[in-house]
């Protein structure tokens, strides 16, 4: 699905994740950790195409992500959903548009408004669906920008950082969102320091920790 | 290709048209860029087509007719426009030809001397004039014969004033045509900046739609709609104020001349039609020339 063989990446002169290889293999359910400022926002950026490595190889979806046109990238994209920790809204849109947005660009517009009233409504927010982005809470933004990230039904759902802005209820809340889509046959990576969600999901699905130090990617230790 | 192009522009759906926010500078700019290049060039086309037309009139009006002045002795001026008149008879390419009487010659010299020059006490050349038909006369051929025939007889076929009278109105289409190359060159930088400014403005908007899979060419596509939407509305106001304008041109009269003929004339009206949509052509390249090379700075 994603694949990275000793992939490296650096800012100018240094290096920030250094020969690192992973597998993200289909319904597989990873976090990746480490602490801030390590690359793990990087990484993430890589498995979705924005950053191409400097070393190395990334294949998405069996496409070497070093030779894929701005198109390819696109169409890529409409089967990684991602979520981002500053959510990345059209604050002209109201929520429901943005939740739709992925349909729109992509030309299949909503069959009837029932499938993204079923979303809304899993989501938690179907009473701000009018509501324009910046009127919503922290956590409703998360849990909007997760619903943006699911509406195409992609294989893949990475997020970074979506618990960094909320409380511990709506973490879990966000968390359970995720794990019922890790059932549901979906690939799920999530980048966080948060080591309790961590704990709290080993606990609900398998889970593979993952830990991003000195630029080098290790399974985390036991003590999680 | 094109028409494909031209099929998804047209079929852009209303809420794709909303994904870029409005901005109301760069709106505001294209829209009155485009009026105001629509109403110069209501004004260039108007020039171009006046100085067509008098090209053909100065033209068509002069090329058709020549003048043949004697100079002769009191007693031998009858006698030799006679010679004259008989030479033109048997003159192939001669249509019609005549002396000018008195009262025609009086009122030619009438605006330098006044109404009451005495004619018959002056030495004033005896004036003819000749009308060409269709295949026009050998000039050279006429003036030999006349020198035979006639040795005070000079043909003026009317070329010295012909050529740089329809030389200066070839010259100001010409350079009507300049201008309209200029002001159409230059409502693309307008609007290319424009659409460049609302590209850079909306470097978020274009982050987002990236991230949700949007192509390159829906991208585009929202900011061209746009563009060339505005660059039509703006470009019909300012032809519609401009064909006002030159409406409300105050009529001279005959003694216009150029003035009088620089309105459009009958069917002429229909021709700043073709500015609106020129105007939205020129919108949805430099639009689409910008926006593609903007996203093409951008994984």
């Amino acid at each position: 699905m994603i694949e990275l063989t000793q992939v490296s990446y650096g800012y100018g002169a240094g290096t920030l994740l250094n020969d690192m290889s992973l597998k993200l293999a289909p319904g597989s359910f990873h976090f990746l950790t480490g602490p801030s400022g390590a690359g793990k926002t990087t990484f993430l950026k890589l498995c979705y195409g924005e950053l191409v490595p400097t070393q190395g190889s990334i294949s998405i979806f069996d496409q070497d992500a070093r030779h894929m046109s701005r198109d390819d990238v696109a169409l890529m994209r409409r089967r990684v959903g991602v979520v981002h920790q500053d959510c990345q809204f059209l604050n002209h849109l109201s929520v429901a548009e943005n939740i739709a947005l992925p349909l729109t660009v992509s030309g299949r517009p909503m069959q009837d408004m029932r499938e993204l009233n079923e979303l809304l409504a899993w989501v938690g927010l179907t009473s701000q669906a009018e509501a324009k982005p910046p009127e919503l809470s922290g956590g409703e933004r998360q849990r909007a920008a997760l619903a943006r990230a699911v509406i195409m039904s992609p294989d893949v759902i990475l997020a970074d950082e979506p618990t960094g802005n909320v409380d511990w209820d709506m973490s879990i809340r966000l968390l359970t969102l995720l794990i019922e889509l890790n059932r549901l046959g979906k690939t799920v990576m999530i980048a966080t320091h948060d080591m309790n969600l961590i704990r709290h999901a080993k606990s609900h699905v398998q889970t593979r920790v993952l830990r991003i130090a000195g630029g080098q990617l290790n399974t985390a230790g036991a003590d999680l | 290709m094109l028409f494909s192009q031209a099929r998804n522009f047209f079929a852009a759906d209303a809420q794709a048209d909303r994904v870029v926010p409005p901005t109301g500078f760069t709106a505001r700019l294209t829209i009155f860029a485009a009026g105001a290049m629509a109403f110069l060039a209501v004004f260039a086309l108007a020039l171009s087509l006046a100085s067509g037309r008098l090209a053909d009139r100065w033209g068509d009006a002069l090329a058709k007719s020549a003048t043949i002045r004697i100079t002769a002795p009191t007693d031998q001026m009858d006698i030799q426009a006679l010679a004259v008149m008989e030479v033109l008879a048997t003159t192939p390419g001669v249509k019609s030809a005549r002396p000018l009487s008195d009262e025609e010659q009086r009122a030619l010299l009438e605006p330098w001397f006044g109404p009451d020059l005495p004619l018959d006490r002056l030495p004033i050349p005896r004036l003819i004039e000749l009308v060409e038909d269709e295949n026009g006369v050998d000039a050279d051929g006429l003036r030999a014969r006349l020198a035979g025939e006639a040795p005070g007889a000079v043909l003026d076929d009317h070329n010295r004033w012909r050529e740089p009278l329809v030389r200066a109105a070839d010259r100001l289409r010409m350079l009507a045509y300049v201008a309209m190359v200029l002001i159409t060159a230059l409502a693309g930088v307008v609007i290319t900046l424009a659409a460049s400014a609302a590209l850079a403005a909306n470097e978020q908007v274009i982050r987002v739609l990236r991230l949700v899979g949007a192509q390159d060419s829906y991208i585009a596509r929202a900011f061209v709609r746009r563009y060339t939407l505005r660059a039509l509305i703006g470009a019909a106001v300012g032809t519609m104020l401009g064909m006002i304008a030159m409406l409300l041109l105050p009529a001279t009269g005959d003694q216009g001349n150029f003035l009088t003929g620089l309105g459009f004339q009958g069917s002429h009206w229909l021709v700043p039609a073709v500015i609106p949509p020129v105007a939205a052509l020129v919108a949805f390249i430099a639009t689409r020339q910008a926006a593609l090379a903007t996203l093409q700075e951008k994984r």
